[in-house]
């Protein structure tokens, strides 16, 4: 079969470096993979192209990229998979990382955040002669983290790295959560201390966007959620995050509706004078949603049949 | 053009070298990492079933281990060295348990076992069937928090050698293209293996023999390169790895008939045998007609699918995604592939080389510990203890030794090389072209079966191809990630390894362990019990021998 790739290129080297679009028709068999194809062109019309690889089988994590606007791996994405009824499939470097050449990206922003989760073992007390014992359901559970290759999918579609440089982002975050699931550690309360500040697995907007670009199941933002799970069980209460989580579901349970009038004031605390810059700076927004007759109501009726909602969230909170 | 300066180099970032850096390290030496990729994207990841270690304080033995490891090469390991490695193996592993590796557990929480292939004991450690990717991770953990210096993406293009000794390395950084001198005391190579010198491979583009071509322009020894492992389970066409620990938790061979036909060659292991032993079996069950397709197929229904998605799950996945089947459900189609090089740098159980300043380790040495055929999972553990022991090694030596002077002409052998691919016009030749034909022809030639034709076809045709290498232009004149220079020169260090594959073994008149002649299938102790050892020459490689030790085990029949 005969696959077009649009391949956004471009070259630091140029005159004037810009990126741009370059077309390749390859010759594919139909079991060809996105890194086949790439790879046909580099070897043998184009040997200009610029890209990462190696293992070819989804274990090494070099080739993330855009193909048809989303991240993935190139050698797990079968064209037939992605080609449109012409054939054609687009490819671009992955996103949230600065362009070196063509589909390489610079991913030293990437390794900085892992880097700032302390990602290693940190046991506490004397080592044990032997191995540390732990249950094999803990092990079989780090695994599914641990199956994290660092490619950078995750990271290249975050919606909030988009807006939010500082966010340390899914790969980070989920690698964090693998010491802090892991029952050899010892330095949970302090990791999830650090977590809880600003750029922290609270400033995840749970957009999915993470859990569906993952190539091998790792579902970071899960992992973001169970972090901040055991945050709040460690008695981090107190953060905007916590407090936000809190004001949201007493709301649904009082009436079934998310009350959004009170939900910044008293996610802040409203008789806190620290959060009064943030009150003010909310002000302009609130103003605007009154010029345009949508400011959220203040109070609610509960809806019908709360009574099932309440006895949902009684049934999640008691104890177990 | 900048100098850098330290005690210690480490050339590649996959297990051997991290682990080699971190002993550097800990034995207060300045130390530094080299690695032409990021190093988690070494090709230690690929490593999937397990790593092997007798743990004595279960009752296991490490001269059980030790014995399986010499029958399992045919008794071509030197023994003293089989020694270190099995006696070492149980605190290296629990060393890394404690570093963080998320080992398998059995049900009282403790470090859970399976079985591979030429051991009664099941005595593979193992993390799902992503073993090396797992320990991978960790090391790379411990590096970034040791703050140790990795040049990253930088290709090494030589060695420095000064009065007999070497003295550090000259790398291209591949983000700017310039030409770097880094001058070290200690310069260990771990640059894994040469898989990419044959096609198809299960090794992945990087696995570019770069070290080994580097030791042997330097004048060290190259030993045993004859010793190429074909894997029985890759997949056809690309050439993936399937686990050995696929058969390790019970999956069977089957031929067209359905016969698990291991019986016939092997039947008190089965499908356990040694690697050669089950390569030769298939091959001769295809040649024989008793194959579809050029396969013969694994089967793993019988496993049930809860144990094949908790176990073994990565390679559910790439059946999955190349392969199109599910391993609970239908039996996939297998043959023997390329797989590893048991032959390399010539080193000492410390890793020291025939050079004086040059250490190896991991895949690119031969120490020897798996002389003619290598048991799974034994890799790891080979790149664990001896990464480590050349990390010491390189260490003492920078006590040792004081500043040496290097010239800073020592750049402008490569700069020319590099200068004049650029430069060339372009004809209609590519490197893509010439490694396809290379890899090919090995791949025909040089493989599971082999004789003194096929392997002189291989050699002419190698040196015809260096002919077109050295008329190859590079087309890409840019400097930053200059891709297509990089795969120029790997493909330069590839050619220099396919000939000492092939002088090495046409030199070799017998059969043992992966060196399988049809026209001497008898192995020859009286006369072949050695070591083969290659030197560099400007006419080819010139060959010489050296004794196997033998320490407790004289050689036996082999039979599984």
């Amino acid at each position: 079969m005969q696959v077009t790739l649009d391949v956004r290129r471009f070259n630091p080297e140029d005159a004037n470096p810009k990126p741009y679009r370059k077309t390749y028709t390859v010759e594919a068999e139909d079991y060809f993979t996105v890194l086949d194809a790439l790879i046909q062109v580099r070897e043998y019309q184009d040997p200009t192209l610029a890209l990462r690889c190696s293992c070819r089988a989804s274990i090494c994590g070099s080739c993330a990229m855009r193909i048809n606007g989303h991240a993935k791996l190139a050698c797990k994405t079968k064209l037939t998979s992605v080609m449109d009824a012409q054939g054609n499939v687009r490819v671009e470097p992955a996103g949230n990382m600065p362009v070196v050449k063509d589909l390489i990206v610079d991913m030293k922003p990437f390794w900085d955040k892992v880097r700032a989760v302390d990602p290693w073992l940190q046991p506490e007390g004397p080592e044990p002669e032997g191995e540390y014992l732990a249950p094999n359901e803990a092990m079989l559970h780090l695994t599914g983290v641990m199956s994290c290759i660092m490619c950078g999918i995750c990271v290249s579609d975050c919606t909030v790295l988009e807006v939010d440089s500082n966010f340390l982002g899914p790969a980070a975050l989920a690698k964090a959560y693998r010491f802090v699931g892991d029952p050899r550690d010892g330095a949970n309360v302090a990791r999830l201390k650090k977590l809880n500040e600003y750029g922290g697995m609270w400033d995840c907007t749970r957009c999915y966007e993470c859990v569906q670009v993952c190539p091998k199941g790792v579902a970071p933002m899960d992992r973001i959620m169970a972090l901040r799970d055991k945050a709040i069980t460690a008695g981090f209460t107190g953060t905007t995050g916590a407090r936000h989580a809190e004001v949201f579901a007493a709301s649904i349970k009082h009436t079934g509706w998310l009350n959004e009038f009170w939900l910044l004031p008293k996610t802040l605390g409203m008789f806190n004078p620290l959060s009064l810059p943030a009150l003010l700076g909310a002000l302009p927004i609130a103003l605007r949603a009154v010029r345009h007759n949508k400011l959220p109501h203040m109070f609610h009726k509960p809806i019908s049949g709360i009574q099932h909602v309440r006895r949902i969230f009684d049934k999640v909170e008691a104890p177990k | 053009m900048s100098v850098y300066q330290h005690d210690v180099i480490v050339v590649g970032a996959g297990l051997a070298g991290m682990r080699a850096t971190i002993a550097a390290q800990s034995r207060g030496a300045n130390v530094a990492m080299i690695s032409k990729v990021h190093p988690v994207r070494s090709h230690s990841n690929a490593a999937q079933g397990g790593i092997n270690a007798a743990l004595t304080s279960r009752g296991d033995s490490w001269e059980d281990h030790a014995l399986a490891t010499v029958k399992g090469s045919d008794y071509l390991a030197d023994q003293d060295a089989v020694e270190v490695m099995c006696q070492e193996a149980g605190a290296a592993l629990i060393e890394l348990e404690h570093m963080g590796v998320i080992f398998s557990r059995d049900e009282d929480g403790r470090l859970g076992t399976r079985r591979f292939g030429g051991q009664e004991q099941a005595r593979t450690f193992f993390v799902a069937d992503i073993t090396g990717a797992a320990m991978l991770h960790v090391l790379y953990e411990q590096i970034m928090h040791s703050k140790v210096r990795v040049y990253e993406e930088w290709f090494v293009t030589s060695l420095v050698m000064e009065d007999g000794e070497c003295r550090g390395v000259v790398a291209i950084e591949l983000m700017t293209g310039q030409l770097h001198l880094i001058k070290a005391k200690a310069v260990i190579l771990a640059t894994g293996g040469s898989g990419r010198v044959y096609e198809p491979t299960t090794n992945g583009m990087v696995v570019t023999a770069d070290g080994h071509a580097l030791a042997y322009r330097a004048g060290a020894a190259i030993m045993d390169m004859e010793m190429v492992q074909y894997h029985p389970t890759t997949l056809k066409g690309n050439g993936v790895l399937i686990t050995e620990a696929a058969r390790g938790e019970g999956a069977y061979l089957l031929n067209s008939d359905g016969d698990r036909f291991m019986q016939k060659y092997a039947p008190h292991m089965m499908e356990l045998a040694s690697r050669d032993v089950v390569s030769r079996s298939e091959q001769t069950e295809i040649n024989e007609g008793r194959g579809v397709d050029g396969c013969v197929f694994l089967d793993l229904r019988h496993l049930g699918r809860e144990l094949i998605e908790t176990k073994l799950s990565y390679i559910q996945e790439v059946a999955g995604d190349f392969a199109n089947v599910d391993l609970s459900k239908q039996p996939i189609p297998i043959r023997p592939g390329n797989h590893y090089i048991m032959g390399g740098i010539k080193t000492d159980v410390h890793g020291a080389t025939s050079i004086p300043g040059l250490y190896a380790a991991g895949e690119c040495a031969c120490v020897s510990v798996h002389g003619a055929n290598r048991l799974g999972a034994n890799s790891l553990l080979d790149t664990i203890i001896f990464g480590r022991r050349a990390g010491e090694a390189a260490a003492a030596r920078a006590t040792e030794v004081g500043d040496k002077p290097v010239p800073e002409s020592v750049l402008s052998v490569d700069k020319e090389a590099i200068r004049s691919f650029l430069s060339r016009k372009p004809n209609k030749d590519m490197a893509a072209k010439i490694r396809l034909e290379m890899g090919e022809t090995m791949n025909e030639h040089v493989a599971v079966f082999r004789n003194e034709a096929g392997m002189q076809t291989a050699l002419q045709t190698i040196r015809q191809l260096r002919e077109r290498y050295a008329e190859l232009a590079v087309q890409d004149k840019g400097q930053v990630f200059n891709t297509n220079l990089l795969f120029t020169l790997e493909l330069g260090f590839m050619l220099d390894t396919a000939e000492i594959i092939c002088a090495s073994a046409l030199a070799r008149k017998e059969s043992r362990g992966a060196h399988f002649r049809t026209d001497i299938p008898q192995r020859d102790d009286a006369n072949w019990l050695k070591h083969t050892l290659a030197y560099f020459t400007q006419a080819g490689p010139r060959i010489d021998y050296a004794p196997v030790t033998i320490t407790r085990w004289q050689p036996q029949v082999r039979s599984y």
